[in-house]
């Protein structure tokens, strides 16, 4: 029971809005429990043939994604791997939530040989702890697919190799075409078009920004505030405030949270007692206008409707800024402590960096984008090849809040405070205040 | 153990005691030593190492790395945590919502039940469904009760309207407590009525038969018959509600969907869990609010063992 | 066979008949009145539950397109297929039975064999063992969780019971934190219920010369048997519902039982209320059951306060 927070816009946490309804339940228990059909042939003992289940080659996967789309995909990466002759993975698919609740204990306890993470702060705390087993071995023979930015969110803060990105997503500003060609409407370039949009949606009958923060998706508050930050103080300061390094209670994060307080008004009604994935909803169903979200809302779009969604960056609020940052969290793998197959473990790694790894992904899930870059985006969708673009032109990628700073802090503190502050807008002060009072118990060294 | 082991071939009272052999000897050591060892390994040993890990500042990775540090954890927690004292008054006023509504009205049901009433096992069967069902099931519900798009109670009410009258139940501080607590009330009542029906089975009625006959109407029957027979059973009543009031987690917990740091919702309970739990491992602190509650709790349990077993010393 | 006599006389002394009201007497206004309001009572209780069985059974394309609020155009046990085929149902239950079963027997023979101790070898350390093991039965879980789980680390178990090789991340890890929890309140229960059992019966066997592992298994724990049966369901129920050591003390998802699970079928992952419904729903089927068949010994077994002790 805890603190079931759930911490960052992942794919896979996101609704079954999409797709076949019937396979809703089977992403949950289903894949766990085919898994388990695995270990229940091995104990069949004398009938189960040696067809690679022996213990020599295989490689313990722990993977959080439990959702259809992620599990076909990270199969396809699977079977791609063994095909390539590396070796046979077994998975151990714990739903998102729970595997990031109990990480800390999944990481001290029996972890598997390698498992699915996600770059930035959060990487390198388990690292700095010594919970990971860095990959120098194969580093050298994959690091050149990747660019600089992406290769610096690899390394622990000792300047090892540990993670292993498989794909990011931006965020951005998510809206329906034919909503915004019904309406006359037109992607805003700055914030105060951004808010004077919302009105003319308000007065249209539309909620203007999906809005659902109930069930723990308070994480979703984060991409608003990360991009204001951004946007209103430049990409060093929002580090250096995630990283602990400013002070809440300077006047310049009060300005954030006074553009905040102008778009609070257009939120969608009820979001704190509603799921993010019902508020999602309301963008697919047109009752909402605009969704600030990372590309995952895709998964919500069935069929043709996936060609109606799109996006536009969110808008700038001081020139000085533009749009030269750009928020777009990256997943990948990292080694457990001390993998029982670890010569099977580092050959899985290496296999993850290349292109064929990259393309065997994307087979599966097209919300996101590969992150090698020598892989074949021939195949990407109108809305990849967008996300592309937008990521290429941004100086600067951030992650996420969460990614960007202490986890605990950002779930426990911060979110609280902004769930509450997008209550009673006018408490910016108090909020921050309060932020700032409580950072001494994550941040002191 | 040895001890316990030894101490079972000491006649304190019985005379037959002194036919006990060795073997008799072996067999009641086991039977009670078992037991004693898992439950003093998996339970006091824990909280004991809980309370020494409130001292200490830890994350709960690594045993090197506990620093002590002194209060500070509690200081903390008393000056520095705006869910603290929210989370305090909650638990206070679950306590007193228990003790107010739901266990009374749950001894009034199984008072009802008790009269050897036709479908008296439907009504009771109907009522204590909340109990044994499981909680997946009971947060579920609760979720598509309250839902503010599509629940039923908005539904019913007209209240999802997005352009008039919302009221997000599970969202809104100022209604989600109330809303938390009609369903534990739901839960309370069908709880306390199946242990009290337990305890009035054991009543003698003949007792309440010669009130009858003595012309005491109903309620006087209850109240100065019946239910001061029943101290026991009231004790174990009072306990039960104590503690559910203190160790309030469950409900909040899987309707608010698995999380608990929402505004309007904070118990001792989830603060302790996201702290010790979550990926930021706050184990210090979450041990000392551990211990507080710990405190509490044990506040509230020794008293009533106190009296629940001083009979027996007689 | 002595045993049979006795036993019928202690369940007689626990559910003492009631003097037998005159039947066929005109109906009373107040016992129309009381079944009015249990009634009314009872509906209101079931309500919540009737509307998440409703949902079940509709499509959700219908009420997807016309509301929950609607009069049924559809009414189908497609979900419940549905939940049942995909979420693997079979397997979880089978986890949730491997870990229930053996818990609830090793609790109860347990508490049994403390109540028959304390009740029938009067001791000094009597008192002090029962509050010990009542008062640890209260300790709020949250509190022992981060030491048990540093001490399941370190506690090893053999290959072929663990294959983790230790009490983590294995079902025998999760039964002995059930076994050492629930032990308190079924002691206090039976031991309650020990002593209504005469002394007598146990004085008898001793001068018979029967030693004392036959006094408990032939003669006590016999006679015990309605307050087993009331134990067992309580346990099943509260065992079986249990999430959160199972969430914290497994690793592999695959051991998982249904109820963490499928804990986050509750609204975290999903928007089709009609299909989490069922399978909500289908995870209470077995406490039911149980409720059910041990239903008539539930009450009268479950002698807390024995104030007639």
């Amino acid at each position: 029971m805890s603190h079931f927070q759930r911490r960052s816009p992942e794919p896979w946490r996101v609704g079954m809005l999409a797709a076949d309804r019937r396979t809703v339940l089977k992403g949950l228990l289903g894949a766990a429990g085919l898994l388990a059909t695995g270990p229940l042939l091995a104990a069949c003992g004398g009938s189960a043939p040696a067809t690679g289940g022996g213990a020599t080659g295989e490689i313990t996967l722990g993977s959080s994604g439990s959702e259809p789309t992620a599990k076909k995909a990270y199969q396809a990466l699977i079977d791609a791997f063994a095909k390539s002759g590396g070796g046979t993975v077994k998975p151990n698919i714990v739903d998102n939530n729970t595997f990031q609740k109990t990480i800390n204990s999944y990481l001290q306890g029996t972890p598997d040989d390698v498992f699915t993470w996600y770059a930035g702060y959060r990487m390198q705390t388990f690292a700095k702890k010594g919970l990971l087993h860095p990959i120098d071995a194969i580093w050298p023979a994959i690091e050149g697919n990747f660019t600089a930015a992406t290769k610096s969110l690899c390394l622990g803060e000792d300047g090892k190799p540990y993670f292993v990105p498989i794909y990011n997503y931006p965020t951005a500003v998510f809206y329906r075409k034919s909503v915004f060609a019904q309406h006359g409407y037109q992607a805003p370039a700055t914030f105060d078009e951004l808010v004077s949009l919302a009105g003319r949606m308000k007065t249209d009958g539309l909620s203007p920004f999906a809005h659902g923060i109930g069930s723990g998706d308070g994480w979703t508050l984060l991409n608003t505030f990360d991009y204001l930050n951004l946007r209103t103080n430049g990409y060093q300061f929002h580090i250096d405030l995630m990283g602990g390094k400013t002070s809440w209670t300077d006047p310049k994060v009060t300005a954030v949270l006074d553009q905040w307080s102008r778009v609070i008004p257009f939120y969608q009604q009820g979001g704190a007692g509603r799921k993010w994935q019902d508020a999602q909803q309301a963008l697919v169903d047109k009752k909402a206008g605009m969704a600030v979200a990372g590309m995952f809302v895709a998964t919500s779009f069935t069929g043709a409707d996936i060609d109606d969604l799109d996006f536009f960056p969110f808008p700038v609020v001081d020139p000085a800024h533009g749009l030269d940052s750009v928020e777009a969290p990256t997943d990948g793998f990292l080694l457990s402590k001390s993998p029982k197959n670890l010569d099977g473990a580092l050959k899985l790694m290496q296999f993850i960096g290349t292109a064929a790894a990259a393309e065997a992904y994307q087979s599966g899930d097209q919300s996101n984008l590969a992150v090698v870059t020598n892989s074949d985006t021939s195949k990407y969708n109108a809305l990849q090849t967008k996300a592309a673009a937008l990521i290429a032109s941004s100086k600067n990628m951030s992650q996420f809040g969460d990614r960007d700073s202490d986890p605990g802090f950002m779930s426990d503190v911060v979110i609280p405070a902004f769930s509450n502050f997008v209550s009673n807008p006018g408490q910016a002060q108090p909020t921050l205040q309060s932020i700032e009072s409580q950072k001494s118990r994550y941040f002191s060294a | 153990m040895t001890s316990t082991t030894k101490a079972a071939g000491r006649p304190v009272r019985r005379r037959k005691m002194r036919r006990l052999t060795g073997r008799d000897k072996l067999v009641l050591g086991l039977l009670v030593g078992i037991p004693l060892v898992i439950h003093l390994a998996l339970v006091w040993f824990p909280a004991l190492a809980s309370v020494f890990l409130s001292f200490t500042n830890w994350d709960g990775i690594g045993l090197n790395t506990i620093h002590g540090a002194g209060l500070s954890q509690y200081e903390q927690a008393f000056t520095n945590d705006p869910s603290f004292w929210p989370a305090v008054t909650n638990n206070v006023l679950w306590l007193v919502f228990l003790l107010a509504l739901p266990t009374p009205f749950g001894i009034f049901l199984a008072y009802q039940l008790d009269k050897n009433i036709r479908f008296s096992r439907f009504y009771q069967t109907a009522i204590f469904l909340p109990m044994v069902i499981s909680l997946a099931v009971v947060g579920f519900i609760w979720q598509i009760f309250y839902q503010p798009d599509y629940g039923l109670l908005n539904s019913l009410l007209g209240t999802n309207n997005p352009n008039g009258t919302y009221l997000d139940w599970l969202g809104d501080p100022k209604l989600n407590l109330g809303a938390v607590l009609v369903a534990a009330g739901w839960r309370h009542t069908a709880y306390i009525m199946i242990l009290y029906l337990a305890g009035l089975k054991s009543f003698d009625p003949s007792l309440r038969e010669a009130a009858a006959i003595d012309g005491a109407n109903e309620r006087q029957t209850f109240f100065r018959i019946t239910f001061p027979s029943l101290r026991p059973v009231n004790v174990i009543i009072l306990v039960v509600t104590v503690l559910e009031g203190l160790r309030a987690f469950d409900l909040v917990y899987v309707m608010g969907g698995n999380t608990g740091s929402k505004q309007g919702l904070e118990l001792l309970s989830i603060l302790i869990t996201n702290n010790i739990v979550g990926e930021s491992g706050k184990v210090g602190y979450g041990s000392a609010l551990a211990v507080i509650l710990l405190i509490v709790s044990l506040v509230v349990i020794i008293p009533y063992l106190v009296q629940n077993f001083r009979k027996e010393q007689r | 066979m002595t045993a049979q006599a006795p036993a019928k006389r202690v369940r007689t002394a626990v559910t003492a008949p009631r003097p037998v009201h005159k039947a066929r007497r005109k109906v009373k206004p107040a016992r129309v009145l009381l079944h009015v309001f249990l009634s009314v009572t009872a509906l209101v209780w079931l309500i919540p539950l009737l509307w998440a069985v409703y949902t079940s059974l509709r499509p959700y394309e219908e009420t997807a397109s016309r509301g929950f609020l609607t009069f049924p155009k559809a009414i189908t046990g497609e979900n419940y297929v549905n939940a049942w085929q995909q979420a693997e149902f079979p397997h979880y239950f089978w986890n949730s039975i491997l870990i229930t079963v053996p818990a609830v027997l090793l609790t109860l023979f347990f508490a049994a064999g403390i109540a028959f101790f304390v009740t029938r070898f009067s001791f000094r350390f009597n008192l002090a063992l029962l509050m010990l093991f009542t008062a640890g039965n209260l300790l709020p879980p949250q509190a022992l969780i981060t030491p048990l789980f540093q001490l399941y680390l370190k506690l090893p178990l053999p290959a072929w019971m663990s294959d983790s090789g230790l009490f983590y991340n294995s079902a025998w890890g999760v039964i002995a934190i059930h076994v050492a929890f629930q032990c308190g309140f079924c002691t206090f229960v039976l031991s309650n219920y020990m002593r209504t059992i005469p002394h007598e019966i146990t004085e008898a066997a001793l001068v018979d010369g029967a030693p004392v592992w036959r006094q408990f298994f032939q003669i006590i724990l016999p006679l015990c048997r309605p307050a087993f049966a009331a134990l067992a369901t309580l346990e099943s129920i509260w065992i079986y519902n249990d999430f959160f050591w199972a969430l914290v003390l497994f690793q592999t998802g695959s051991k998982r039982p249904i109820t963490s699970a499928i804990a986050n079928l509750s609204g975290e992952f999903f928007t089709n209320p009609n299909l989490v419904a069922a399978g909500a729903l289908m995870t209470a089927i077995p406490t039911l059951i149980l409720y059910f068949l041990l239903q008539k010994q539930f009450v009268a077994g479950l002698t807390l306060g024995s104030s007639k002790g």
